[in-house]
């Protein structure tokens, strides 16, 4: 038996290390040739390295996330026969050491015994380029000029071959330099590109401070599941369209935003659990009664959640006139404390900026929220040929802790089907 | 686990390697170089250096032994003795000048010098054995500058008479006899001096010609002073192995000779040192032999640089400074390429050859018009008064505008002329700006701008 190091190869593009990203193996187990070792990450992608030959595994070079250099002993296997390490050699896990025997010398250039070599003793000429003897001239080789000017150009990012030298065969001087610098050359090239490095402080203070805060707390308390579905809203907009007619000058205008709200209260009608708020120090999830939707709404100061009360009392339009109400109070600063807190869920909508699909930050100590994205005519397959319908996505994020996917999934389902076929909003009322 | 941890760690502490760390060290760069033997690597300890000074030392004694029978210049003087064992101290004070040269300019520079041999274990750290126990030291960017070493012969291995340059360069008595295996520029060099300081030599070159990567206009005056010093070359000819009575060879018409030799100089090029350090641990690409490097001396592996005769040819110290140079600034954030247009190369025989960019023969190849202009120093004053008429300065131009693509010249003394000569090229100059220079009279410098002339137009004095 003999100990038989595995080194991480070249793994190509000219990395020196590598992170390790994946062990197939542990200590112990029994690996054969071709079988994959582990992989690791170059900053380029992923790479599998498979084991040279058989044996069994008796020490790891390292941790997942350990960054190993090129050459540096990965793995070592206890294998028949002789290995290619010596036992000494092994103790010192952790550190590479040199093989023993000395590495197969390289080819030279020995000869043989009838032909003694005598090439390549006398300084020739360099024969191929880099080192090359490839003058420049007005025959395609590389531009005629002395090694300060081509440095002053390769310093300022000038392409020689650009200018035309008004010397002997066209050689370029530093005066045609500064000729080609005064007519604008290099002006239309590097101007537009050139690097902007100020930099600007901003304090994060007051209410943008606020917000950090929620968000950091949010993000890093709760364990988001997002579920995004597509919902064909081309009913609703015809209802809504046909309301806002019949009832125009009389009524709020309404939105997409009341609808949602109306379904949010029939879907946490059914699962309760989704209304509440978890007390994650306490240990205690609160489940509410009363509906009170929070609704994010930009403003000049930053993200503010006004908060619609007893949704589950509130007809389409007086939805509709609470959203505008607490909007425009929230906007203007005039909307009290009371009417900032106690939500219990939550909407994001950011209307036709709202893409398809976005991640929500679930409202803390909330547990769902309900994000809207913008509604677009999309083709849709209804069985026999693509007919454009009114597509709108909605995005949820849950707590994961205390709500499971399944439930997640069947809040999102319970929407799509109060929203797709809008009468059902209505039969319980 | 890590011991020691910098920037830039540069391993071996040659040319190349030296100069790294010393530009590294002074643009602010937290350097360490390591080095197993002395600093200033093949170039300062077993190569250029010593070398110039073995010439220097033949040259001046053979000088003297010219006038013992008189001659034109009407000075006779006595035999000359020599005592090599003394020349070879004098040469080993030079050398270790230089050694601690090296070591103070490193020091002032700030970068931190450590004798040891280095091993790598992976591609950003490496374990340097040093004489006080092993240090592990990871570095952000690692330069690899271990040089190269004389390439051996199967059937002549290095051993007793069988010696390499480095042997050559020590040796405390002239040998009665010497046989070069290798006609290239280190055993033509050594072989020159040798006969000069009275060795009876014999170059056994397998090509059909010596200095076979020069064309046969720049090796002519080479080849009729060797005959001067009364050296026998074989061309086609291959070193078998030694026998009881000396080397054996297989002449050119197959026969096999037997020549005596009190040592065999061993000379069939050299090989980069990629077999040590545990170089094999990277998996870097190679090109043949070498290391395959970009032009930012960029290895395949990331933070990994080598620079110097580990990365191909030319195998000059002087690339390699250039070399090491430019990685240095790099690693200290500069925007640097190799861009350098040309590498000069000088052979140390006698006469000298210098060669810039390309030959006449290599600039066709390379689909250039050309036209060449060559002036013989045989109507150069200074040449005449300094008996160094043997020889000519070349220039290779294009047609149509004159540009200097390559400079050729054989001469006595005309190393020192290849600094005119690659500035001009990498200055892009033109056979015109050449031949519009004034040039200092009586010098032989005269000669670049009459070669130049040739290419404008007709040259004042031919």
């Amino acid at each position: 038996m003999g100990t038989y190091s595995i080194r991480l190869p070249d793994v190509g593009e000219g990395v020196a290390e590598a992170e390790l990203v994946e062990w197939n193996v542990k200590v112990g187990d029994t690996v054969l040739e071709d079988e994959v070792l582990g992989a690791v990450m170059t900053d380029k992608a992923a790479v599998e390295i498979p084991s040279s030959i058989t044996g069994k595994v008796i020490w790891l070079g390292g941790d997942i996330g350990d960054v190993i250099a090129v050459g540096a002993e990965l793995i070592r296997l206890e294998v028949d026969g002789e290995g290619n390490q010596s036992d000494s050699a092994g103790a010192s896990a952790g550190q590479a050491t040199p093989p023993v025997a000395e590495p197969a010398p390289v080819a030279a250039p020995v000869a043989d015994v009838k032909r003694p070599v005598t090439k390549k003793t006398v300084p020739e000429l360099p024969k191929k380029p880099p080192s090359a003897v490839t003058h420049g001239n007005a025959q395609g080789g590389k531009p005629l000029a002395a090694p300060s000017v081509r440095k002053r150009a390769k310093d300022n990012g000038i392409d020689l071959r650009l200018i035309t030298g008004s010397g002997a065969a066209g050689r370029i001087s530093h005066e045609d330099i500064d000729t080609w610098i005064q007519q604008g050359g290099p002006l239309a090239s590097s101007a537009g590109r050139a690097a902007n490095t100020t930099v600007t402080d901003i304090k994060v203070v007051g209410m943008r401070r606020k917000i950090a805060e929620k968000m950091s707390l949010s993000k890093a308390r709760i364990p988001h599941i997002t579920i995004v579905e597509e919902i064909d809203v081309t009913n609703l907009e015809e209802l809504r369209t046909e309301l806002n007619a019949a009832h125009k000058d009389q009524r709020a205008k309404l939105t997409v935003l009341p609808f949602m709200m109306k379904a949010i209260v029939e879907a946490v009608a059914e699962q309760p659990q989704l209304n509440a708020t978890y007390d994650d120090d306490a240990g205690v999830v609160h489940q509410f009664g009363g509906v009170h939707i929070g609704i994010a709404t930009q403003t000049p100061a930053g993200l503010m959640v006004p908060v619609v009360r007893h949704c589950e009392t509130l007809s389409l339009w007086q939805s509709a006139e609470e959203v505008g109400r607490l909007a425009e109070g929230s906007r203007d600063g005039s909307a009290t404390r009371d009417e900032l807190t106690g939500s219990t869920i939550t909407i994001s909508s950011l209307g036709p900026l709202g893409a398809i699909a976005t991640t929500p930050i679930i409202n803390y100590p909330e547990v769902a929220i309900i994000g809207i994205n913008k509604i677009a005519v999309r083709p849709h397959w209804d069985g026999q040929q693509f007919v454009p319908r009114k597509m709108m996505n909605i995005s949820a994020s849950f707590d994961h802790r205390v709500i499971d996917g399944w439930d997640a999934a069947v809040m999102v389902q319970k929407l799509k089907t109060l929203l797709e076929k809008p009468a059902m909003l209505f039969v319980g009322d | 686990m890590t011991d020691l941890k910098c920037k830039l760690l540069v391993i071996g502490a040659g040319p190349g390697g030296y100069v790294c760390a010393i530009k590294a060290a002074q643009l602010g760069v937290d350097t360490v170089i390591v080095e197993s033997q002395k600093p200033g690597g093949t170039c300062l300890n077993v190569g250029c250096i010593p070398s110039k000074a073995l010439i220097h030392v033949a040259d001046e004694f053979h000088k003297l032994g010219a006038f013992v029978n008189g001659g034109a210049l009407g000075i006779t003087a006595a035999s000359p003795e020599i005592n090599l064992s003394e020349s070879v101290r004098w040469k080993d004070g030079i050398v270790s000048r230089l050694n601690s040269g090296v070591s103070g300019l490193l020091k002032k520079s700030g970068a931190t010098a450590i004798q040891g041999t280095a091993n790598f274990l992976d591609g950003k750290t490496v374990v340097v054995t040093t004489a006080d126990g092993d240090k592990t030291i990871s570095a952000e960017h690692i330069v690899i500058a271990t040089g190269s070493v004389p390439v051996e012969l199967e059937s002549l291995p290095f051993s007793g008479d069988v010696i390499s340059s480095t042997q050559a360069l020590a040796l405390e008595e002239v040998p009665q006899t010497l046989a070069v295996v290798g006609g290239g520029y280190i055993g033509l060099e050594i072989g020159i001096a040798f006969a000069k300081l009275g060795s009876q030599v014999v170059v056994i070159e397998a090509a059909d010609q010596i200095l076979p990567q020069y064309d046969t206009d720049l090796t002519a005056p080479v080849v009729k002073s060797l005959a001067a010093l009364g050296i026998v070359v074989m061309t086609n000819a291959r070193a078998q192995g030694m026998v009881q009575a000396g080397l054996e060879v297989q002449s050119a018409d197959g026969d096999m000779k037997v020549i005596k030799a009190d040592k065999v100089l061993v000379t069939v090029g050299r090989r980069p040192c990629t077999d040590g350090c545990s170089l094999a641990e990277l998996s870097l690409t190679m090109d043949g032999a070498f290391i395959k490097v970009d032009d930012k001396c960029q290895t395949s592996m990331r933070g990994v640089h080598a620079i110097g005769d580990v990365t191909g040819e030319p195998m000059l110290a002087h690339r390699a400074m250039a070399q090491g140079e430019l990685v240095a600034e790099i690693i200290a954030g500069k925007n640097q390429s190799w861009d350098k247009v040309a590498i000069p190369a000088v052979c140390f025989t006698d006469p000298e050859i210098v060669t810039v960019g390309l030959s006449p023969s290599e600039a066709i190849v390379a689909n250039h018009e050309i036209s060449v202009g060559q002036f013989p120093f045989q109507a150069n004053g200074r040449a005449m008064t300094t008996e160094a008429e043997e020889g000519f300065i070349r220039v290779v131009a294009t047609k149509e505008q004159g540009v200097v693509l390559g400079i050729q010249a054989v001469g006595v003394g005309v190393s020192e002329l290849s600094a005119a000569f690659v500035l001009a090229l990498e200055m892009g100059a033109c056979a015109e700006d050449i031949a519009a220079t004034v040039h200092a009279h009586p010098t032989m410098s005269e000669g670049f701008a009459e070669a130049c002339m040739q290419i404008t137009g007709r040259a004042l004095h031919i």
